[in-house]
């Protein structure tokens, strides 16, 4: 079953002996053993693989059109959507692209959260993801500027005014942003060249979050460790390739159903008219998103504060392996920890309605709850439950919860 | 056939899988390469209009049709007499003067030498007509190649006369 490389052609061998390159995919994309338990919410990888190279293929090719000056920029990306030859389809793939890619990384995330996968030996892995998130939320709001409307133009000054809240140098770190006294054309030609240079940043860290997973090899539901090399494995071809590609089609129909049914379902009106700097509109939201960081954001009652505030909720992230005090990896195993995340993500996914609600009224009340709830997670919670919580046995091996009752005996006298 | 392996119900799989995303890749590649063509708003300004009434015979106007330079040339009765004696025989691209013009007095041709694209200078040359200065290309008083490195003669576009003073160029 599991076989090396083997290099059967004299050329095949002249270049595998200089450049092993096909006895590393080999081994990675091929031989890799991985756990035979692994359910569907373990595809969601691949699925982020196919959509960092689809938004960098698309991306290239809409930069060929686009043109990035303030009083070109929008008219540039009605060119591409009225006479570039399919450029509606391409600029619609990117930017609902946008929105694939983050739900697919948030159920990845959330995969992690529920089966422990940021615990130890792979705290690294956890990490470096926490980084490649942070780099997808500014290449996303990077590239949500782009285009040039309002929305683009008013969430751009939003957001760089963040860095106006840092105390004495908050002035001249948003002038040197802007290269200018308000947002405009210097603003939006480097926002460009870094739009266009971060997934090749994240496309590197993407290789060191799948080298560093591996070392240890996959989590898996049970949270236990695998006996490598025992029938705990398979390897990764056909097994697991089949089942992502199975997973990315069910992916790929939502997102063409996105593309070509609702191409504009997940963006704002707003944005289709050009920016106007005289001119606020009446309502600005971000991204769907950003929208939870964003209700953070608004609820704290001081410019600084919110700022800190937003920062900290995705920088507690990298210190979850820690403040996780657990030594059992899956949820399934912790019957309290499991009521905690589900109300965690109930909790998120409110933040989430906050933010594209009014900063008014009881929006603001609840917004400020659930913010400290949110925090209260990370910073109370999970530390608790590590000492508190009585956790149910785990099994033997990862087969054993699939066994019946006479397997589990037979087992149990065989061994 | 008799002793090769049966097609089996994998076999099918196999190739049906391969088939479908062959097919697949393909349709993707079909927007990704189209969308280099030229656009429509690139093929909305594929014809030009010209207003010749101005130019009067041994003058000549250069003007721009999709991005390239024509030379429109009223040519002289002493020009055309020289263009249309011309013998076949001396010519590296053998074409009479009369499938080049569509009114003898009006040579309409894209400015552009046949050799590497620069553009050649009008009234010059051995053959009284244009020299590319690029790598010397003679050019004669219709446009056709005489002597140089260039294989072709200068490239005549589509082009209708409206009315007497109207040209329409593509």
């Amino acid at each position: 079953m599991s076989t090396d490389y083997e290099p059967k052609s004299a050329v095949a061998k002249w270049i595998d002996k200089r450049l092993p390159i096909v006895t590393l995919f080999n081994g990675h994309l091929m031989q890799y053993p991985t756990p035979k338990n692994l359910n569907y919410w373990w595809t969601f990888g691949g699925i982020l693989t196919f959509c960092l190279v689809t938004q960098i293929i698309t991306g290239l090719v809409l930069a060929m059109h686009y043109i990035a000056d303030a009083e070109l920029a929008f008219s540039s990306v009605e060119h591409i959507m009225r006479d570039v030859n399919y450029g509606w389809l391409l600029r619609y793939i990117h930017a609902n692209g946008a929105s694939m890619f983050f739900i697919a990384v948030y159920i990845h995330m959330a995969r992690s959260l529920f089966y422990g996968s940021y615990k130890e030996p792979r705290e690294l892995i956890w990490i470096i993801g926490v980084f490649i998130f942070l780099l997808m939320i500014a290449t996303a709001f990077m590239g949500y500027v782009l285009p040039w409307g309002q929305m683009s133009f008013w969430g751009a000054t939003v957001i760089t005014n963040l860095f106006s809240a840092i105390p004495v140098f908050g002035e001249s770190i948003t002038n040197w942003l802007w290269g200018g006294y308000s947002v405009g054309s210097p603003l939006l030609t480097r926002f460009f060249t870094l739009h266009y240079l971060l997934p090749f940043l994240i496309f590197g860290l993407v290789i060191l979050h799948v080298w560093a997973l591996h070392v240890p090899g996959n989590n898996n539901p049970e949270g236990i460790d695998v006996v490598q090399g025992s029938q705990d494995t398979v390897p990764f071809h056909p097994h697991y390739v089949v089942k992502d590609v199975f997973a990315l089609i069910v992916f790929m129909i939502v997102f063409a159903g996105f593309v070509f049914f609702t191409p504009n379902l997940l963006g704002h009106t707003d944005n289709y008219i050009q920016a106007n700097p005289l001119q606020t509109p009446e309502h600005i939201v971000p991204e769907w998103y950003f929208l939870p960081f964003y209700a953070i954001l608004r609820a704290i009652p001081d410019k600084l504060g919110g700022v800190i505030m937003m920062v900290s909720a995705i920088a507690i992230l990298a210190f979850l392996p820690w403040l996780d005090t657990s030594k059992v990896r899956s949820a399934k195993y912790r019957p309290l920890f499991k009521q905690f995340y589900w109300i965690f993500l109930a909790n998120f996914l409110l933040l989430g309605y906050l933010g594209a609600q009014p900063a008014e009224g009881i929006y603001v009340i609840i917004s400020r709850i659930a913010t400290i709830y949110y925090f209260v997670h990370f910073v109370v919670i999970l530390p608790v439950l590590g000492f508190v919580e009585k956790t149910k046995p785990l099994p033997k091996s990862i087969s054993e919860p699939v066994l019946n009752e006479k397997e589990r005996a037979a087992k149990a006298a065989s061994a | 056939m008799s002793d090769s392996k049966p097609v089996t119900r994998r076999n099918f799989l196999f190739i049906s899988t391969a088939a479908f995303s062959a097919a697949g890749a393909a349709t993707i590649g079909i927007p990704l390469v189209s969308q280099m063509n030229p656009d429509a708003s690139v093929k909305a300004l594929a014809s030009t209009e010209v207003d010749v009434s101005t130019i009067v015979p041994g003058q000549s106007i250069t003007v721009l049709w999709r991005g390239k330079p024509v030379f429109i040339r009223r040519r002289t009765e002493e020009e055309i007499n020289e263009a249309q004696k011309v013998k076949l025989e001396d010519l590296p691209d053998p074409e009479g003067d009369d499938t080049r013009v569509q009114n003898p007095e009006w040579l309409v041709m894209v400015g552009i030498c046949t050799h590497l694209g620069c553009i050649p200078l009008g009234n010059k040359g051995d053959y009284n007509g244009w020299f590319c200065p690029c790598h010397g290309s003679h050019y004669d008083t219709s446009g056709r190649i005489r002597k140089g490195p260039a294989p072709t003669n200068l490239e005549i576009p589509d082009y209708v006369f409206l009315d007497n003073n109207t040209i329409k160029i593509g």
